[in-house]
């Protein structure tokens, strides 16, 4: 299997503030194929964040990483500053939540845009420059002269991550990386963000892996869903097979848990207890604390991922008969650093 | 413009202030006869109220007329031309050695904060505790009278020859300037280093050389730069120090023989040229500030 993005069981350790490491990202896999996009979903401290910083090799200093992460079939954590700074330049673009702080506040549009693609060097000035107004007028970028010249706090948030995404695009990645991409800006401009970003990265072939945490919008733009809870990966999941039988009580939590225009509830829909961070699970299920369904062998037995239909869920009482004849899904292989 | 006028006032007043008659000192002698007392006294109109006697200072003071020196009994404002080359020299010397010393090892403090972080910390800290006229003997004894490689003493004349001279008192003067300088451009640039905004540049494989001057020294410029322009402007004062200590007859060691002597005209016109000094180079900062950061700019314009 030759994924363009392949997390190979993935495990991240920050220094803790008093002494010793604190598991954050608890043997991660995860596949993007080339053109394909991933939605990776979970709430804030799931660890969803900070996988995408481990693949962009932006992990905090002291930070201690071990499983594969491989891009084409080249290990990322293995690569030297050269390698890493070559395949950053040219092959992957991320996409920062927040553009307001990502984004340089006393340099111009035209410094950040330009900055991206002239590192890879195979571009006159001319030729960046044609690029980078094709880019901002298909990012919905009218007037390009006058914003090149720009600041960013001369512009709206919203025109912020579009500049964001056209310099992600610069140097024709094969591979974006979005962070929240929506989740600092209001509502109305969201959907048009995330309209932009689906419509180019479709013109384009890109894979993707989006990072958020809402469910119904990672189910719009992606073909796979990967739910993270507590630093694991609970379940991944065809988009429209989210929320089957055979979904994990977690998921399945969430999904009940969205409130739905129209209908006037009493009482939001919430899961029981509270969200737990990845260094708290014990030996057993990472959701075993808040799980309807626990029993005694959740809490002592971490659940493997086990196949299902369109996808693979780990949890020990999944209701789909066969579930025990599925193999685990974990890709086999990658040598720890 | 407000801050000179309120200076202007205020360096006058304390003059006034001042205990003893600097008619007594004038005109010498244990007991002095009451004319030649009254004499000088209209001389140098010091019966005159506060606010006439003020008034005709400043109205001089803005034509660069700063009145008579009562002990060398010559203009004012030749004595201190005569000495403002030495000082100003003095304090480019020593800015030019602070603002390259200290920023680069606050640099290098920030950029490899495991290695030379570490270590740059804590000599600049111990660096900050030393005073000029303790670093003036320090240096005297093992540069100048030890190695013999700088002089004891003096000015100098000529280019080369005036800059040799002032080494030493330079450095001196620099020294615990240099330690503040570099903590707080140590502090400035890990804070950008930190940035989220530099994440993205590291995310879009930007070389570190490029991030470092594109991202972070120009972001952290704007605290570097008033620290700095502070501590340069702060440096006329201390010239006074360094200038005692080594012998050169520059503006600041002047004022200290002046105060000791009452030479109120000397005093006052140079506490006044220190503040304009402070103000100018205060305004030069604010200045350079605007044209670094387009946000302050746009402030400013509002």
């Amino acid at each position: 299997m030759s994924a363009l993005l392949s997390i190979d069981r993935l495990r991240v350790e920050l220094p803790a503030a008093k002494k010793g490491m604190r598991t954050v990202i608890h043997d991660v896999s995860l596949d993007v194929q080339a053109g394909e996009a991933v939605g990776l979903v979970g709430e804030s401290g799931s660890g969803k964040s900070m996988t995408t910083r481990a693949v962009m090799r932006l992990l905090p200093e002291g930070a201690r990483l071990s499983g594969e992460i491989r891009f084409d079939g080249i290990s990322i954590p293995g690569m030297d500053r050269r390698a890493l700074r070559r395949w950053r330049a040219t092959r992957v673009g991320m996409i920062f939540q927040d553009p307001r702080a990502h984004i340089n506040p006393v340099r111009t549009i035209g410094d950040f845009l330009f900055e991206g693609v002239m590192l890879d060097g195979r571009l006159s000035t001319s030729q960046a420059r044609e690029r980078i107004s094709h880019l901002m007028r298909a990012v919905g970028i009218a007037d390009v002269d006058r914003r090149l010249n720009q600041y960013p706090h001369e512009l709206s948030g919203g025109l912020l991550q579009r500049v964001m995404i056209a310099a992600a695009l610069t140097t024709e990645p094969e591979l974006l990386l979005a962070d929240e991409p929506t989740t600092a800006l209001d509502v109305t401009t969201q959907e048009e963000v995330i309209a932009i970003i689906d419509e180019l990265r479709r013109e384009r072939g890109l894979a993707m892996l989006f990072i958020t945490h809402d469910l119904d919008l990672a189910a719009a733009v992606c073909g796979r869903i990967a739910v993270m809870y507590a630093g694991s990966i609970v379940e991944e999941q065809k988009a429209d097979a989210l929320g089957l039988a055979t979904s994990h009580p977690y998921t399945k939590g969430l999904l009940a848990a969205r409130p739905e225009l129209g209908r006037r509830e009493r009482r939001l829909q919430t899961i029981e207890g509270r969200p737990i961070s990845a260094f708290e699970v014990g030996d057993g299920c990472a959701f075993a604390t808040r799980c309807p369904r626990v029993r005694d062998r959740c809490r002592q037995e971490r659940p493997a991922p086990t196949q299902v239909p369109g996808g693979r869920v780990a949890c020990h009482f999944i209701d789909f008969i066969d579930a025990a004849a599925g193999s685990p899904a974990v890709g086999s292989g990658g040598g720890t650093r | 413009m407000t801050t000179l006028g309120v200076a202007s006032v205020v360096i006058y007043g304390a003059m006034f202030i001042v205990p003893g008659d600097p008619a007594t000192l004038l005109v010498g002698g244990s007991k002095p006869n009451p004319e030649a007392l009254a004499a000088v006294r209209r001389q140098f109109h010091l019966d005159d109220p506060f606010w006439q006697s003020y008034l005709r200072w400043l109205s001089g003071a803005v034509r660069g007329d700063f009145g008579v020196s009562l002990v060398y009994r010559s203009p004012v404002s030749d004595l201190i031309a005569s000495r403002a080359l030495t000082t100003i020299l003095l304090v480019a010397y020593a800015a030019i050695v602070i603002v390259i010393a200290g920023v680069g090892l606050g640099v290098l403090a920030a950029w490899k904060e495991k290695r030379a972080g570490v270590v740059i910390t804590m000599a600049t800290t111990v660096m900050m505790g030393a005073p000029t006229f303790v670093m003036a003997v320090i240096f005297v004894a093992v540069f100048a009278t030890g190695l013999g490689w700088f002089p004891v003493f003096g000015a100098g004349s000529g280019l080369t020859d005036r800059l040799w001279h002032l080494t030493l008192p330079a450095f001196a003067l620099a020294f615990s300037w240099i330690a503040y300088v570099a903590q707080v451009t140590r502090a400035a640039v890990r804070d950008e280093i930190r940035s989220e905004h530099v994440d993205t540049a590291h995310a879009r494989g930007v070389p570190e050389r490029l991030i470092l001057r594109r991202h972070v020294l120009r972001n952290a410029s704007g605290p570097i730069l008033t620290v700095s322009g502070l501590t340069v402007a702060g440096l006329f004062a201390g010239t006074a120090v360094a200038e005692q200590a080594f012998g050169i007859n520059g503006i600041g060691a002047l004022l200290v023989e002046s105060a000791a002597k009452q030479d109120l005209a000397i005093v006052q016109a140079i506490s006044l040229v220190l503040v304009a000094a402070f103000v100018v180079v205060n305004m030069l900062v604010d200045l350079c500030n605007a044209l670094l950061d387009p946000r302050a700019a746009g402030r400013a314009a509002r």
